[in-house]
């Protein structure tokens, strides 16, 4: 199996609350990994120590087989494409040129040629031609979601982290968006660690669900396996009802 | 459908020379204000004659030139430079339009030192022929009023240090810090002598008339050196925009590129606020008007912010000079006449929303 990233042990908090308790997981390459659970649970928390923003209090983040303190600031920011809840960002500018900005890990003075065709490149990939020279606040919702991915992948990441991806689209941008998200990470390898509050959709697109709470891991595995009514309920505390059809459907009971 | 030919980097390389052109324009234009500064005042100097002075090919009016108002427009020039860049630098860190040096308390920082000195007797006090008050001693009253500008930034340095550098906090403490400054000039002013309160007032309005070489040595030395750092850090100024998080991902820290901004940008503004007083407005306004022609891309804000304060700052000084001869009116208060209504005029005939 390749080898994506691996959390072994993990501990990290703010001040002197510890939030995230002894989590250790695999998000292997080619696989879409979901971090599922009640708000608090740690998933941001998680995500943030995977991106070098918040240093852990103990255990190790090895990204292909690499401890991720070995790392040098840019080329840890070249490695990791992170997305966070939500961006709003100060003052507009054009969709090319936030993009753009993205490369900065790569940038010195001012962008080189590689750094415009890849930003190209990924305006190509995920459809952005129209919008490549709008201004970011003037994109709906479902708009701005792909460009804050097409960020993350203009530096060519071998992991992706996700805050919430989906959390502000409806149906069919959430579909759409997942699509283009499975197609990279197969297509390319990469990692990913996508948080949601959407069991459904995290249920349709995971390869690996992680059920996270109060800080600690409470399962992992595949979807259809992990996800029953009773382990659910630990999670959340709720009783639910679970449909399985073609794909699985949670409901509150 | 987008054309098979489409090409976003070629769009993108036309935007940018769109800006370059731009930046040119902003150039030719200060070029110009700058030579009609040097021609224009009590006595009028032929264009011509002006450069020839320039040259050393004419020395009728070497002294008026020499002397008077070539220093006078160079310290126009970068005194408006470093105040915009030092606004543009500041609205970018703390991520806010509304934010300017001046916000922070800098300038009632400044104020005060200033206020202080006069009170406590540093400069000699000169009624003017035209009734105005002057002082003519500025040595003292230029450090104390240095000292006090860096005594407010050391204070969002060490606050914002030990309570984290959001936005908010710069912010209010920016806020704070002004208002505690303004008590204590309006205090000096109530037990100084009527002398003494003539000259707080006129020192607090700011004013090219105290330009001098000295002063254009030390403004010009910190604009410049103000400008090469913020130019390098333009991408890291673009990431911060868009959001701390995302920006610290890009490895860029947040709270050390605010704290550096914000000191560097607080530096700029003490010194010229020291040796020209309160020349309001220039920082704030110019950020805008320069990011409404060419967008928040700092390598070309930056440096457009730059041009477009000096060109308000030689054009006001122009205006100060012209419209009641031959009363010099101070160009802190033409800036705002001046500035405002174009800021006015482009925020209600803007197609986009910037902020």
């Amino acid at each position: 199996m390749l080898e994506g990233l691996k959390i072994e042990n993990l501990s990290a908090g703010y001040g002197n609350r510890e939030i995230l308790k002894d989590v250790s997981l695999e998000a292997p390459e080619g696989e879409l990994v979901f971090l599922l659970g009640p708000n608090g649970a740690g998933k941001s928390t998680l995500l943030k120590c995977a991106a070098g923003l918040l240093r852990p209090r103990s255990g190790r983040l090895l990204l292909r087989g690499r401890d991720i303190r070995e790392a040098s600031s840019r080329e840890l920011s070249r490695l990791v494409g992170y997305v966070p809840q939500s961006m709003r960002p100060a003052f507009s500018t054009t969709v090319f040129e936030a993009i753009l900005t993205s490369r900065l890990p790569y940038i010195s003075w001012g962008p080189s040629k590689a750094d415009l065709e890849r930003t190209e490149e990924v305006i190509r990939e995920l459809g952005l031609e129209e919008l490549a020279f709008r201004y970011i606040n003037e994109l709906s919702g479902g708009e701005w979601q792909k460009v804050v991915l097409a960020m993350a992948l203009v530096k060519e990441p071998i992991l992706l982290l996700l805050d919430e991806p989906t959390s502000n689209l409806d149906l069919k941008h959430q579909v759409e968006a997942m699509r283009i998200l499975r197609d990279l990470v197969k297509g390319k390898s990469l990692s990913a660690v996508i948080t949601t509050h959407d069991i459904n959709l995290a249920s349709k697109y995971a390869d690996i669900i992680v059920l996270m709470k109060n800080g600690r891991i409470h399962a992992i595995g595949e979807p259809h396996r992990l996800l029953d009514g009773e382990t659910i309920r630990e999670v959340y505390g709720v009783k639910v009802e679970v449909i399985r059809g073609a794909s699985l459907f949670v409901s509150p009971a | 459908m987008t054309p098979l030919t489409y090409s976003a980097v070629a769009q993108y390389k036309r935007l940018s020379r769109k800006r370059f052109i731009i930046i040119l324009s902003l150039f030719f234009s200060l070029i110009l204000a700058f030579m009609a500064s040097l021609c224009t005042g009590s006595a009028h100097v032929p264009p011509l004659k002006a450069i020839a002075t320039l040259l050393g090919r004419e020395s009728d009016f070497d002294t008026i030139i020499w002397e008077i108002r070539l220093p006078r427009a160079l310290v126009a020039v970068f005194a408006g430079a470093g105040l915009a860049l030092a606004g543009a630098v500041t609205q970018a860190s703390v991520r806010n339009p509304m934010a300017s040096p001046f916000t922070l308390g800098i300038s009632s920082a400044s104020g005060f030192g200033a206020a202080l000195a006069i009170v406590l007797g540093a400069g000699r006090f000169i009624r003017t022929y035209l009734g105005g008050v002057t002082v003519s001693s500025y040595f003292l009253l230029i450090i104390s009023s240095f000292l006090f500008s860096l005594l407010a930034t050391f204070i969002i340095f060490f606050l914002a240090r030990f309570k984290g550098a959001t936005p908010e906090t710069i912010v209010l403490t920016g806020i704070a810090i002004s208002f505690l400054f303004s008590a204590l000039t309006s205090f000096t002013q109530y037990f100084g002598t009527t002398e003494q309160v003539a000259s707080i007032v006129f020192w607090l309005f700011g004013s090219l008339s105290k330009a001098s070489w000295n002063a254009f040595w030390a403004i010009f030395s910190v604009s410049v050196v103000a400008l090469a750092i913020f130019w390098r850090w333009s991408y890291k100024y673009n990431a911060l925009l868009l959001d701390d998080e995302f920006a610290r991902n890009l490895g860029v820290n947040p709270e050390t590129l605010r704290l550096a901004s914000m000191v560097l940008a607080s530096l700029v503004t003490a010194t010229i606020v020291s040796f020209l007083g309160i020349i309001a407005f220039v920082c704030l306004a110019a950020p805008h008007i320069a990011r409404m022609i060419v967008g928040s891309e700092h390598r070309y804000l930056i440096p457009a912010s730059a041009l477009v304060g000096a060109n308000i700052l030689v054009l006001s000084d122009i205006a100060s000079r012209m419209l009641l001869p031959p009363v010099i009116i101070p160009v802190g208060i033409i800036t705002s006449f001046l500035g405002a209504p174009v800021l006015l005029y482009l925020i209600l005939g803007k197609k986009r929303h910037w902020y």
